[in-house]
């Protein structure tokens, strides 16, 4: 028998709704079962979630493993690593690839741990390529580098596991490119019992509160962010005022909230939320990697800042040396003017 | 049979250097980290951990042992425990443990609090600033047995070896029901760590690990010998536990390097890209363009 090796997507649900994150892996897992000539399993695991398999494979799985069971209704650790970890001993996949989400990162290293696999935490980039180990003093082959910011975002490492296979890491939401979904592709779909052991079952979900999202920059086609340099908690109102001009989203660098101008929910970066809106306006932030990892995608960057050498003006499309407090007034006025 | 005893609890905590803080001269020329200038601090949200097992400590009674892993400089935030109200302190150091991932980490850690001897509650902070894995804690669970109850915002209740804990997820709470033992990641938003005491600084002033003992035979020449020392710190009970490798009984393949799966096949600085930029003038009339140029090519309006 040749080996194959498959590519695995964990795939998050929540009330019969596919997550993006698992989008955007099943996305990537394609391009990179593509490179190694394999194929896209998804991993489905939950109650009466059956007809997401579809969904699954148009968006760009061959196959989809379905462990359907009340016990797995609510995600819970043990009884969703049990799944996922007695699959994976049983068919050995060559990359295994969850999403960095609060489910995924509580899952993952449980999973990596029961398997005794290597395991990358918040990927934002993963390739297929080669590694010579120098220790050993030996070539691998198509291995998965999986990139990730290292040491508060000061470096990228690229990491590699080069036999204790499967590659597992867990991946960035909002990095990687969702592509649409194509109703032409057929894929299998393999329903499977799974068989719990009762310590997989000590632990009870008693209750459960969600609240909306009052912050959604990840949607959002404009943000406008503030850092240090907006000076106070009251100063953050001009960033809000600008925000609202422009029909924007508020954003922070993590300066501003640990400075308590601006709660967490809106911190863009490494730590923070990964954005790529159409317009991203930079007020009073200086730059630090930490921040640019989450939002130097942007499509057009304006950054205001009275240093001259902040490194947020490198990445800026848009310069403006100048005091926010004196800058945001007049673009407030302007776009109020064209308004009328 | 009748829950009749206290908790006993181990809480996992790590130094790190304080990369919120990195300045200009932390990253050299050549893109590698000058570790040397940064300070190494307790990490923060494993303060927030060993105040949750006090204040289960406090309300139900028990013992809180606090264990780290890490060079044998990693005895200050050990230190920092004591000062804080920890009744018993271990370093596990060995050259042979350098190097490790998340994977070796969580193993000799698992055969340390295994060594402790019989436990409750394992707790960690939810994640530790260096690496922002979170991955050591529910690894640690799994070679534990144990459930891991990950974001644990607040302990509800403990009735004998039931827990009840809220866990803060990204939008909103989960209430979970738990059997003892079990592992609790805490997150900061859990608890205001409390200060180290003052009454208890001076108690433990000199609490420290047979390693710093050269140092500080020169630093207090009143300790003629470092076995002077050792007996006088071993007398009040300040002297520091160190394990070994061998102490705790490991697999050589398992740590360390070498029972690292994961390997930095390399390493960037990460490098600016340049963009093509525009300087837009800081006045109404530069504002103005530049919103007009914004609108015309659809960014706005």
């Amino acid at each position: 028998m040749t080996y194959q090796k498959d590519v695995w997507i964990f795939i998050e649900q929540q009330d019969g709704r596919l997550a993006d994150i698992s989008l955007e892996l099943l996305s990537k897992g394609r391009e990179l079962a593509d490179t190694l000539g394999s194929q896209v399993c998804g991993v489905l695991c939950g109650h009466q979630v059956e007809p997401l398999a579809e969904m699954i494979i148009q968006h760009g799985a061959d196959r989809v493993l379905v462990a359907d069971h009340p016990e797995l209704a609510d995600y819970r650790t043990l009884p969703y690593a049990r799944v996922v970890a007695d699959w994976v001993k049983e068919r050995r996949p060559y990359i295994f690839l969850i999403g960095a989400s609060p489910l995924g990162r509580d899952l993952a290293p449980r999973v990596a741990s029961a398997i005794r696999a290597g395991l990358t935490a918040d990927c934002t980039d993963l390739q297929i390529g080669n590694y010579t180990s120098r220790r050993e003093n030996r070539e691998y082959q198509d291995l998965l580098y999986q990139i990730r910011p290292a040491f508060g975002g000061n470096l990228i490492a690229t990491i590699v596991n080069p036999t204790m296979h499967p590659q597992m890491a867990t991946v960035r939401e909002g990095v990687m490119r969702r592509l649409p979904p194509d109703p032409r592709r057929r894929g299998v779909v393999e329903a499977i019992q799974p068989a719990f052991d009762p310590a997989d079952l000590v632990l009870q979900v008693l209750s459960r509160e969600t609240r909306p999202p009052s912050v959604n920059l990840k949607d959002a086609p404009i943000i406008v962010a503030g850092g240090a340099g907006v000076g106070t908690a009251e100063g953050f109102q001009l960033i809000r005022d600008l925000a609202n001009a422009l029909g924007a989203e508020v954003g922070a660098s993590r300066a501003a909230v640990d400075a308590g101008f601006v709660s967490r929910e809106h911190q863009v970066g490494q730590t923070g939320v990964t954005v790529r809106p159409r317009l991203y306006i930079a007020a009073g932030i200086s730059g630090a990697v930490q921040h640019r990892a989450g939002m130097d995608q942007s499509s057009k960057i304006i950054a205001i800042n009275t240093d001259p050498g902040a490194p947020i003006f490198q990445i800026a499309h848009y310069k403006i040396v100048g005091d926010i407090h004196e800058v945001i007034p007049m673009m407030i006025r302007t776009l109020r003017e064209k308004a009328k | 049979m009748a829950f009749d005893r206290t908790y006993r609890m181990v809480v996992l905590v790590k130094q790190v250097p304080d990369t919120h803080t990195i300045t200009g001269d932390v990253m050299k020329q050549d893109g590698t980290v000058n570790r040397a200038a940064l300070p190494a601090i307790f990490n923060p949200e494993d303060l927030n951990a060993l105040e949750m097992a006090l204040r289960v400590r406090e309300e139900y009674g028990g013992q809180v042992t606090v264990l780290t892993m890490g060079p044998p400089g990693a005895a200050e935030v050990l230190r920092e425990a004591l000062y804080r109200g920890a009744d018993r302190v271990i370093l596990l150091t060995d050259r042979r443990f350098a190097g490790a991932d998340t994977l070796a980490t969580s193993y000799t850690l698992t055969r340390a609090v295994q060594k402790t001897g019989p436990f409750d509650l394992v707790f960690c902070g939810r994640q530790a600033i260096d690496g922002d894995t979170a991955q050591v804690g529910p690894q640690t669970a799994e070679k534990l047995g144990i459930p891991q109850i990950t974001y644990a915002q607040t302990i509800v209740s403990l009735e004998e070896q039931r827990i009840v804990v809220e866990r803060a997820l990204e939008r909103g709470s989960e209430w979970v029901k738990c059997q003892l033992p079990c592992l609790l990641t805490v997150v900061g938003s859990a608890n205001t760590p409390r200060p180290p005491s003052a009454r208890r600084r001076i108690e433990y002033k000199l609490a420290a690990t047979p390693l710093e003992y050269p140092t500080l035979v020169k630093k207090w020449p009143e300790f003629e010998t470092e076995k002077a020392l050792d007996d006088y710190l071993a007398a009040r009970r300040q002297r520091i536990e160190v394990w070994t490798a061998d102490d705790i009984g490991v697999e050589p393949d398992k740590i360390g390097l070498a029972g690292s799966p994961t390997q930095v096949y390399k390493v960037n600085f990460v490098v600016l890209q340049s963009t093509e930029s525009k300087d837009v003038p800081a006045t109404p009339a530069g504002v103005t363009a530049l919103i007009e140029e914004l609108v015309k090519e659809y960014v706005v309006g």
